[in-house]
């Protein structure tokens, strides 16, 4: 195995040209996949907001056959493609199997090649994805933020709206910048506790390292007291998701090759934040005409398991201690829809005694935060994030469980706006503090 | 014509804010078609209106500049009757989803048209009732389309139509005013006439429901059959029995192999028919009728009998059925949806005579029916990108309807006449039938409007029609009617 340490930093993406469609997915095919029934509506958050067909999946799939068919790819059209979310609850809803996950990719692709953005549009992208991917640069902005966190201003600048006059975006930012805590940095290594039963690595992700480093130490020690020797690489990069789900599949390549290299020498990663293990399963399509990868991209995809999926294929080991709490258990798109994963955390959770779990209304709709959306379509991000709150508020839990770091800034930040504020916890830290026999008090403080 | 709409789309962004009007062409096409894709023609203008006021008004500024109009829901029909008009207005009511009114003590609903079938039933539920009518569509379908379309659903066998549930509708007419049609009103029964007009006769703006008792006790089954023959046996015995389920189903092979790709539904390998029998109503009836049905079942020949045990497991039953329709995207690169009405006693023969048929042009057609009723629908399958092919398969769909008004059935029983099958009407009715429909629609919508072209095969102005004729109306003349 590659020492992990070794490695130097991800490279400086944007240097790679904007990909043809990948040769392995013909767009004509997977266009007529689909039958025009229009089950997929309903559970696609524009079309729940605003009841538009352009603004639905199968209007979005007529766009991009107008597209195929010659009409350029004009305003119109790409306004209503950046306005979907990618949130994939259409994949699931659909019957004739159209992989709009695929065709929203390319398309996405597409757009970037094709479009000329705005100034302000292509400095605000900029800005992001020079941002986010790298959790050195996130680091450098926490300074800075606590600073202002404490000085009372943001409540201030809040009150004013003078962010959201200037650009909805930065005010979006703004919110979404969760009270930074000081992140303890994790070991190279967290030795199982009792008989070995695997050798895990550990993905810990940009956004869930920087702003919920508690998660990641969580999930570290559940999986060590559940038996597995945790090898967490220490530099690590960004796996891609923000890129390849916002069609820089240049940039998300680039991340690919590094983080399958940093993994190459373990059997399994453990991965804790939805939108990264889904990037990292579909690896094998992004770098399919990569002939010097396409095979070790297709192996890390195959060894690539959401924490939740992991812990349920391992089975029970360790004790459970009581927690006298009832949560709300909120599916993340990138788990659900991208990867099938709903049972397993709710039986996760279930498994702890004296938990109850409330399912949230509407389920299947997105709360907005979808990785970069709330960012870059603020507006709406807002207003699906008060749907979900609202629904979340109804189940009258004491507190939110999500397994996505962008889920938990979104919809705590909405709970907040509406005057009820919830505590949120990752599955993971649920089982650490039941594992740990810690009472319920220490999830509910945060 | 463009200026007429251009200055009707100034009017409606008037009327309704800019964010309520499209006029772009590329975002037009995108409601080109309803769920029936083989028709399509690109809209003039779209409006969508969250008013029925704002309804009203938009008729009236058509009226005034003699621009066609159509309705449309969630754009799921089967028919084209959304079909809009390239010189009109598609007046969609996606944006009217308001449920206005749960009124638990009278057991009744009242919402706005643009609501989702499924979710009155979701609104409904937690006080035990639920919304009947349940189109396999149930879960995207409008309750306006519902109304326009009168449309069924697998329990519609026990529990009836649309039709059967609604109380009252307002609706604007034509001429742009807001009325109200109830079942209470003394004299005509006009929600009659305007249930299943397919949006010729008006704009349904307000739908009262009417809510059911959820009932007792569901229990569901599934048989497996080595052929459709059989299948078809046991639907028989069951209604001789005297035995009312609330929905038998029948799929048969090609279709429960879509339905497997499709959602896995794990349904017995090997068979040739399956059916669903579902029954509800108090414990002990369902209990003693079950069993009956499950006897008649394996005295017809099933090799399979599956009983769903809990909510899931019925679910997964429905989910194979429920999703057949859109599963053909898996087997086939395109369809078509066939929906035409027999006798029960004719189920064998007509599947004989439908196979027969697939194999003497080569198109391939699976089957999936409301076989309680003896509602057909035959799913033509052909490949688009063959020239020739929908051609062929548009053929085999004729002859299956022509089949189902031999044996003394009908050219649809749930979906429609719309813009496709009107010109099948011909072969049901005789023109004089045909003009005597139109009398009607002349009496909501003299200058023919309002979803002009849908249903009946040749589009007259209402001032051609039966005035042009001479001496008595054949029916009257025949003694079949009277007028007065
Ligand atoms: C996969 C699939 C399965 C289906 N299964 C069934 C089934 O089991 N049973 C069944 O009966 N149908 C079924 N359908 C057909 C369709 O769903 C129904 O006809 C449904 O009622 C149409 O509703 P909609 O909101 O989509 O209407 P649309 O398609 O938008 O419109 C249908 C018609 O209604 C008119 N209309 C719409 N709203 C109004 C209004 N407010 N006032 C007046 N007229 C109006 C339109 O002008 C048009 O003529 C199915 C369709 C699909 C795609
Ligand atoms: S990915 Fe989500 S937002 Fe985009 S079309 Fe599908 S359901 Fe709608
Ligand atoms: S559910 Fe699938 S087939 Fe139906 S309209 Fe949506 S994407 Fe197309």
């Amino acid at each position: 195995m590659t020492r992990p340490d070794e490695l130097p930093e991800p490279p400086e993406p944007g240097t790679e040209t904007v990909p043809e469609v990948p040769s392995a997915v013909s767009m004509d095919d997977l266009l007529s996949d689909c039958v025009h029934c229009g089950f997929c509506l309903p559970t696609c958050p524009t079309y729940v907001l605003w009841g538009e067909e352009m603004d639905s999946p199968r209007g979005r799939i007529h766009l991009m056959q107008q597209h195929r068919e010659g009409a350029p790819l004009g305003d119109a059209m790409v306004r209503h493609f950046d306005a979907c979310l990618g949130c994939m609850a259409c994949v699931t809803a659909c019957p004739s199997g159209v992989q709009y996950d695929k065709l929203i990719e390319v398309t996405r692709a597409e757009v970037e090649a094709e479009h000329p953005r705005t100034w302000t549009e292509r400095a605000v992208r900029g800005a992001i994805f020079s941002l986010f991917p790298y959790p050195r640069r996130l680091r450098a902005l926490r300074g800075p933020l606590r600073a202002y966190q404490r000085s009372g201003v943001p409540a201030l600048v809040r009150r004013s709206g003078i962010l959201e006059r200037l650009s909805p975006t930065l005010a979006a930012m703004e919110r979404l910048a969760p009270p930074s805590q000081k992140a303890p940095s994790l070991p190279e290594r967290v030795a199982a506790r009792g008989g070995r039963r695997a050798t895990v690595g550990m993905l810990t992700g940009c956004v869930q390292r920087e702003f919920f480093p508690g998660v990641n130490a969580a999930t570290a020690r559940v999986l060590a007291m559940e038996g597995c020797d945790v090898l967490i690489p220490k530099r690590q990069g960004c796996c891609g998701a923000l890129s390849l789900h916002s069609g820089r599949a240049g940039e998300a390549r680039a991340f690919a090759r590094r983080t399958v290299e940093t993994f190459e020498g373990v059997d399994v990663i453990v991965v804790n934040s939805a939108g990264c293990g889904s990037a990292m399963k579909e690896y094998e399509t992004l770098l399919a005409d990569d002939p010097a990868w396409a095979a070790r991209a297709r192996a890390l995809a195959e060894k690539t398991r959401d924490l939740a999926e992991f812990l349920v294929e391992l089975g029970p080991r360790a004790e459970r201690h009581p927690l006298p709490v009832t949560v709300a258990y909120h599916d993340a798109c990138h788990l659900a829809h991208a990867q099938g994963v709903r049972s397993q955390p709710r039986a996760l959770l279930a498994g702890i005694p004296e938990l109850t779990v409330k399912e949230i209304a509407d389920p299947e709709v997105c709360c907005g935060s979808a990785g970069t959306y709330n960012l870059l379509q603020p507006v709406a991000a807002a207003e699906l994030g008060d749907r979900k709150a609202a629904n979340v508020a109804a189940t009258r839990a004491d507190l939110l469980v999500a397994a996505n770091p962008g889920c938990s800034l979104q919809i705590a930040q909405a709970l907040e706006r509406q005057g009820a504020p919830l505590p949120v916890a990752h599955t993971a830290q649920v089982l650490d503090a039941s594992l740990r026999g810690h009472p319920a008090a220490t999830l509910l403080a945060r | 014509m463009a200026d007429t709409l251009r200055d009707l789309a100034e009017r409606c962004t008037r009327l309704l804010g800019p964010e309520s009007v499209i006029s772009d062409p590329v975002r037009l096409r995108t409601y080109e078609c309803d769920g029936l894709t083989s028709h399509r023609a690109s809209p003039g203008l779209v409006v969508l209106p969250e008013t029925a006021e704002q309804i009203a008004a938009i008729v009236r500024a058509c009226g005034e500049a003699g621009v066609p109009y159509v309705a449309r829901g969630s754009g799921t029909g089967l028919s084209g009757g959304a079909l809009p008009r390239t010189d009109g207005v598609l007046i969609v009511t996606a944006r009217m989803r308001r449920i206005l009114d749960i009124d638990i003590p009278n057991q009744r609903a009242t919402v706005e048209p643009g609501v989702i079938n499924l979710d009155v039933t979701r609104a409904a539920r937690p006080h035990g009732y639920y919304f009947a009518p349940d189109p396999s569509s149930q879960q995207i379908c409008s309750v306006g389309g519902n109304v326009a379309e009168n449309s069924g659903g697998a329990h519609c066998l026990k529990y009836g139509f649309t039709a059967h549930h609604i109380l009252a509708c307002e609706i604007v007419t034509p001429d742009g005013e807001i009325a109200e049609l109830s079942r209470d009103d003394p004299g005509f029964d006009l929600l009659g006439v305007f249930v299943g007009s397919e949006g010729t006769l008006g704009i349904t703006t307000k739908i009262t429901v009417r809510l059911t008792r959820l009932p007792e006790t569901v229990r569901t089954l599934l048989a497996a059959f080595d052929t459709i023959g059989k299948g078809g046996d046991a639907v028989s015995a069951i209604i001789a029995a005297g035995v009312v389920p609330a929905a038998i189903e029948m799929m048969d092979a090609l279709s429960i192999e879509a339905a497997e790709a499709a959602v896995a539904c794990g349904y017995p390998e090997g068979a040739g028919a399956v059916l669903v029998v579902e029954l509800d109503g108090p414990d002990a009836t369902v209990e003693h009728q079950f069993a009956q049905v499950e006897r008649l079942c394996r005295e017809a020949g099933a090799f399979e009998i599956r009983v769903a045990a809990d909510d899931t497991e019925r679910a997964l039953i429905w989910k194979g059925r429920k999703s057949a329709f859109a599963a053909m995207g898996r087997i086939s690169p395109a369809y078509i949806v066939q929906d035409g009405v027999i006798p029960r006693t004719s189920l064998g023969e007509v599947l004989g005579r439908i196979d027969a048929l697939s194999r003497e042009s080569g198109v391939r057609v699976a089957n999936v029916f409301h076989a309680g009723d003896g509602n057909l629908h035959p799913l033509v399958l052909f490949d688009d990108s063959v020239p020739g092919a929908q051609e062929r398969a548009e053929t085999v769909s004729g002859a299956i309807l022509d089949l189902c008004v031999e044996h003394g059935g009908s050219i649809t029983g749930e979906h429609g006449v719309g813009a496709d099958k009107a010109r099948y009407m011909p072969r049901m009715f005789s023109d004089d039938d045909l003009d005597t429909m139109q009398m009607v629609r002349c009496g909501f919508d003299p200058a023919g409007l309002c979803n002009p072209g849908k249903v009946f095969p040749t589009p007259r102005l209402c001032g051609e029609v039966p005035g042009v004729r001479k001496g008595p109306h054949p029916l009257v003349a025949e003694g079949k009617a009277d007028l007065f």
